[in-house]
């Protein structure tokens, strides 16, 4: 586990310094510029899907459901990042302790 | 937050009065903001199961939230150290763009470049890129805003982390919840902020994402189909730079 938080925290911190270090025209290009901006959307999105609907390698609906409809709704009302994830949790918690969805 | 997330926030929030005032109470607001969020950063690193020790070294070092949270994401999930590494390398990658832009705005001497480098987030950038009126408030509203997420960020993780690790079974919390919570934050600024086309293209982008993933769920080891998501940016920006206008990309 340290090894792969140390080359993690390298690997991302020489990502930092390229922008700084390298010729401004090799990271200009339209093409790696578009794809860098799309990329966290991809990864983002795929991780919601994944963190909520995967249970090793199965599908698992369970209270995890819930608790993500409830932080689109937070969302949607503007709520800050934190109350957004707090309602989530505590929507998933109070299912599980009530007994409606494991 | 996200780079786009805290421009709508900024302009709503700016403060009158003078500049380096506005930048100083801006930071701070920020920064605490963020500390507030690595609090759940921190219990979910430690549900997940990494040390408190651990946690706190990927806020100190890594200090970029959504790598920081795919990492642990991935972990927890059963995906694995390297494809922990690889998913939060691409998520950094946001980063080096962030820095080529903030060269010429910032004119970091050759001895402030390592720890500018470090500083260099989506909320550092752009606030460095909001006051750009001149190099001296791109550098002011820079660091106080780097330094302040560094410092608030770390806190908070520290509590974060400290607070789950007492509890006997994080899991009673719906933190499993909370960590797909914390990556649709993270993600719906860039899926609200642009303007209608953009916001159209990125919501394509997100769906198609998820549902690969999803579909990939059973034939891969955690944390892959994630990974494999990322060919649908590849082929999204491939398929638009053909047909689409370089400004409108940002």
């Amino acid at each position: 586990m340290w090894a792969s938080i140390l080359i993690a925290s390298l690997g991302t911190y020489v990502e930092k310094l390229l922008g700084y270090l390298l010729p401004q025209a090799m990271l200009e290009r339209e093409s790696v510029r578009r794809m860098t901006g799309l990329l966290p959307v991809s990864l983002l999105a795929a991780l919601v899907a994944v963190q909520t609907f995967a249970s090793d390698q199965a599908f698992l609906i369970d209270a995890r459901v819930l608790g993500l409809g409830v932080a689109v709704v937070a969302l949607l009302l503007r709520a800050p990042f934190l109350v957004v994830i707090i309602a989530a949790a505590a929507s998933t918690a109070l299912i599980r302790w009530l007994g409606w969805m494991p | 937050m996200g780079w786009m997330g805290w421009m709508g926030w900024m302009s709503n929030h700016r403060k009158s009065g003078g500049e380096s005032q506005s930048i100083h109470t801006n930071a701070l607001g920020i920064g605490i903001a963020t500390g507030a969020y690595a609090l759940s950063f921190g219990a979910i690193s430690v549900a997940s199961g990494l040390s408190v020790l651990q946690t706190q070294s990927l806020s100190l070092f890594m200090f970029t939230g959504a790598s920081q949270f795919a990492f642990v994401g991935v972990i927890g999930a059963g995906g694995g150290a390297v494809i922990a590494v690889v998913t939060a390398l691409l998520l950094g990658a946001r980063n080096s763009l962030y820095a080529l832009s903030l060269g010429p705005v910032l004119t970091p001497k050759k001895k402030e470049v390592p720890y500018t480098a470090l500083l260099t987030i989506d909320e550092s950038t752009a606030m460095a890129l909001r006051y750009n009126a001149s190099r001296k408030a791109s550098r002011r509203a820079f660091f106080a805003t780097g330094l302040s997420v560094y410092v608030f960020w770390n806190i908070g993780t520290a509590l974060g982390s400290l607070g789950a690790s007492a509890l006997s079974d994080p899991g009673v919390l719906g933190l499993d919840a909370a960590i797909p919570a914390g990556f649709l934050a993270l993600l719906w600024p860039r899926l609200t902020a642009g303007s209608s086309s953009e916001n159209r293209k990125m919501w394509t982008v997100a769906v198609a994402s998820a549902a690969l993933a999803m579909i990939l769920i059973p034939f891969l080891r955690p944390g892959l189909p994630v990974l494999f998501s990322a060919l649908v940016a590849v082929a999204a920006s491939l398929l638009w730079s053909k047909t689409s206008t370089p400004a409108e990309e940002n």
